[in-house]
């Protein structure tokens, strides 16, 4: 995303700017490989086909088309969490809530579902509630002056709670729309095919970069996590904006909630613990600077596959126990959050 | 008189008393003999010693929590070292051949605690030296350590038999539940080394601003270091206790939440997430006031598992109360008041 710059393509290379030396392609690339912006970017999607390629010369049965798209699959859910965490990332913000409101979701889904309400109204109820949420939150945050870190924590004592006040057993979802969604696979030719979750979470992405690269409400997300105060000097919206990334982040909470429910068939009060944690490793590792201003929602999504792929080699690998992966995306943290502490003094 | 009762309400452990002793109130209708404490034994028994043993963990925690937030940071991670401490504690106690001899718990607990130390320079080094977010630094070490922790076990619960570790957990000193006796000392310790000596005031200086105070001559690295390392430390004795009272070692579920119930107790306590003040007293107040409301939760007869929404309420009042807007608020109301008093009087007076 840095500037491109249209140079001559023949002739004597004319300098860009008096006084300026011509820059080779080489210095470009350095330049773009060590801005806080894009560099851990990069480096996070360099990682990602390595580690793919790794578990492809490793593993029989790796390399291929359908692993890659499982990745989507099992992790349609979190990528949609990474979406919402972005937003509020890029504030400066932290929403712990995320992994507790999945629970809820599911719980009132399959509740609802239970006693016989249609998916059409409980889907949308669902994405209001967490909406509603989020607002709150949002609000104490703004209004009240209470540290996101607190605010958050509190919607995240509360979602859980509500769990099980619904209900402290798992419930299975047996309605048939909720089932066929989940079962649906979508072919996409070659025999790969991909489920509607998969459509939904790459919706909610695409919409997502759209909304923080080319809307105001976007580049005002940017320009708080930059500098609130410059924002607010500048005369932009920031107290609308600061409640609203909430807001989009108990949505994108609700929906992923929403999609969980479709990969699990059913609500249970214990789901998704650890989750938030979960969303924000992808968001660091996709290379959005947790003091905000700086990332992209692709890169979420990309930290988000990193995991799941983290996640399908230790399977590949049989003989690694599950807790390796804790300690892998541990590991994956720290050397993310030096890389960007390096890039980001290297331009200060 | 006035003035009193305005610097009363105005103190900042003003609302976390007042929650307090409604919770005891409410206990004490609920249960008349709430707040009797029997001898049985020689030993201590009722509710409010359940309340004291059952909260020392989370009071121990919380200290350590309370000066690392001193210094604008925080440690997410108390939760994991707490359960890799009482990990590596009970592997070892089960790896002896005499897991009763108090020579091996003595080993046993000292390694463990010389571990969680270490994980506490960890942080403290992530923070200070390479100048990482402490929510991010200790982030890292809170997703690895429960893997770590799960490492130690090999993925089982660890039970252990050994009498004197229990004690840790479940016994008695004097009549008084050893948990008490350990929360209290270290309450003790922190409370006299940091406000008898300058050590609070450096600390409080480091939370306002680490540059100045360094370029004052303080060091700010070094504190941040102790700072962490004590953390770490408190957490992994909380981790023995945790592990000593299910005397078994789950790695996935000891100290599960208590970061967030440690840091619970020092915001409702009245010290700023934002740094630079804190009150160890405070602190107590709210350890105390989690550890009632769990325990007033299961008196009353509501399911305990709900508990975690009279949590979020609890957090949202004192947060709210405390708020400069509320403050702000009030002050405006106080002063309309006093303006209409004003008013009032001199239409009497002409």
């Amino acid at each position: 995303m840095t500037a491109t710059i249209d140079r001559p393509r023949t002739g004597a290379p004319a300098p860009l700017r008096p006084g300026r030396p011509p820059r080779r392609p080489i210095d470009r690339l350095r330049d773009v490989l060590t801005s806080p912006k894009s560099g851990p970017v990069l480096v996070t999607a360099v990682l990602f086909v390595a580690v793919f390629i790794v578990g492809g010369v490793r593993y029989n049965g790796f390399f291929s088309g359908q692993v890659l798209l499982n990745l989507f699959v099992d992790n349609s859910y979190l990528i949609v969490l990474a979406v919402g965490m972005t937003f509020v990332i890029l504030t400066g913000g932290i929403d712990l809530s995320v992994g507790a409101v999945v629970a809820l979701s599911t719980m009132i889904a399959a509740s609802l579902l239970q006693t016989g309400w249609s998916p059409g109204v409980v889907i949308p109820l669902i994405l209001v509630l967490t909406s509603v949420l989020g607002l709150l939150v949002g609000l104490m945050i703004h209004v009240f002056k209470v540290q996101p870190f607190i605010a958050t924590l509190a919607a995240m004592f509360l979602a859980r709670g509500l769990c099980y006040v619904i209900s402290k057993d798992s419930i299975s979802i047996t309605e048939p729309t909720f089932v066929a969604l989940a079962v649906t696979r979508i072919p996409l030719g070659g025999g790969l095919s991909i489920t509607p979750s998969v459509v939904i979470a790459l919706a909610v992405v695409i919409v997502a970069v759209w909304v923080l690269g080319f809307t105001r409400f976007g580049r005002t997300v940017y320009a708080i996590g930059g500098s609130e105060q410059s924002g607010i000097l500048m005369g932009l919206p920031v107290a609308r904006t600061k409640v609203i990334v909430y807001v989009v982040s108990g949505f994108c909470s609700g929906l992923a909630g929403v999609l969980f429910s479709f990969y699990t068939l059913s609500g249970y009060p214990l789901t998704a613990v650890g989750t938030e944690l979960d969303a924000i490793a992808a968001v660091v590792i996709g290379g959005t600077l947790l003091t905000g201003g700086y990332g992209f929602v692709l890169g979420s999504v990309l930290g988000g596959l990193v995991l799941g792929v983290i996640q399908t080699i230790i399977t590949f690998e049989g003989t690694l126990s599950s807790w390796w992966t804790k300690i892998f995306i541990g590991a994956l943290l720290l050397v993310f959050i030096i890389l960007q502490k390096v890039l980001t003094a290297r331009r200060r | 008189m006035n003035a009193l009762l305005l610097r009363t309400v105005s103190s900042r452990l003003f609302w976390p008393i007042v929650m307090l002793l409604v919770l005891v109130l409410i206990n004490v209708i609920a249960f008349p003999d709430f707040l009797t404490v029997t001898v049985k034994d020689g030993h201590l028994f009722g509710s409010i010693i359940d309340i004291l043993r059952n909260g020392a963990p989370t009071l121990i925690i919380a200290v350590g929590m309370t000066l690392v937030i001193a210094t604008r940071g925080i440690d997410l991670s108390v939760g994991a070292v707490a359960a890799i401490s009482g990990a590596v504690a009970c592997s070892i106690l089960l790896g002896s051949s005499d897991p009763g001899n108090p020579g091996t718990v003595a080993v046993a607990v000292i390694v463990a605690l010389i571990i969680s130390l270490v994980l506490g320079v960890w942080n403290g080094f992530l923070v200070s030296v390479i100048g990482i977010q402490p929510i991010i630094a200790t982030l890292i070490l809170m997703t690895a350590g429960r893997g770590v922790a799960m490492l130690i076990t090999e993925g089982q619960i660890l039970t252990v038999d050994s009498a004197p570790f229990k004690e840790l957990g479940s016994g008695f000193w004097f009549g008084i539940p050893v948990a008490v006796v350990i929360g209290a000392v270290i309450f003790a310790v922190a409370a006299l080394l940091t406000r008898r000596t300058a050590l609070g005031m450096l600390i409080e200086s480091v939370g306002i601003n680490p540059e100045a105070s360094r370029q004052a001559g303080v060091r700010a690295r070094v504190l941040l270091f102790t700072v962490y390392a004590f953390c770490a430390l408190s957490a992994g004795i909380a981790g023995l206790i945790l592990t000593a009272n299910q005397t078994a070692a789950d790695a996935n579920n000891t100290g599960l939440f208590i970061e967030l119930d440690a840091i619970l107790a020092v915001v409702i306590g009245g010290t700023s997430l934002a740094g630079g003040r804190y009150s160890l007293a405070g602190t107590l107040v709210g350890a105390l006031v989690i550890q009632t409301l769990v325990t007033t939760v299961y008196t009353v007869g509501i399911p305990p598992i709900v508990t975690m929404v009279f949590k979020a309420a609890v957090v949202t009042a004192v947060c709210l109360l405390q708020s400069p807007t509320t403050n702000a608020a009030f002050a405006q109301l106080r002063q309309r008041l006093a303006a209409r008093t004003a008013r009032v009087k001199e239409a009497a007076a002409s």
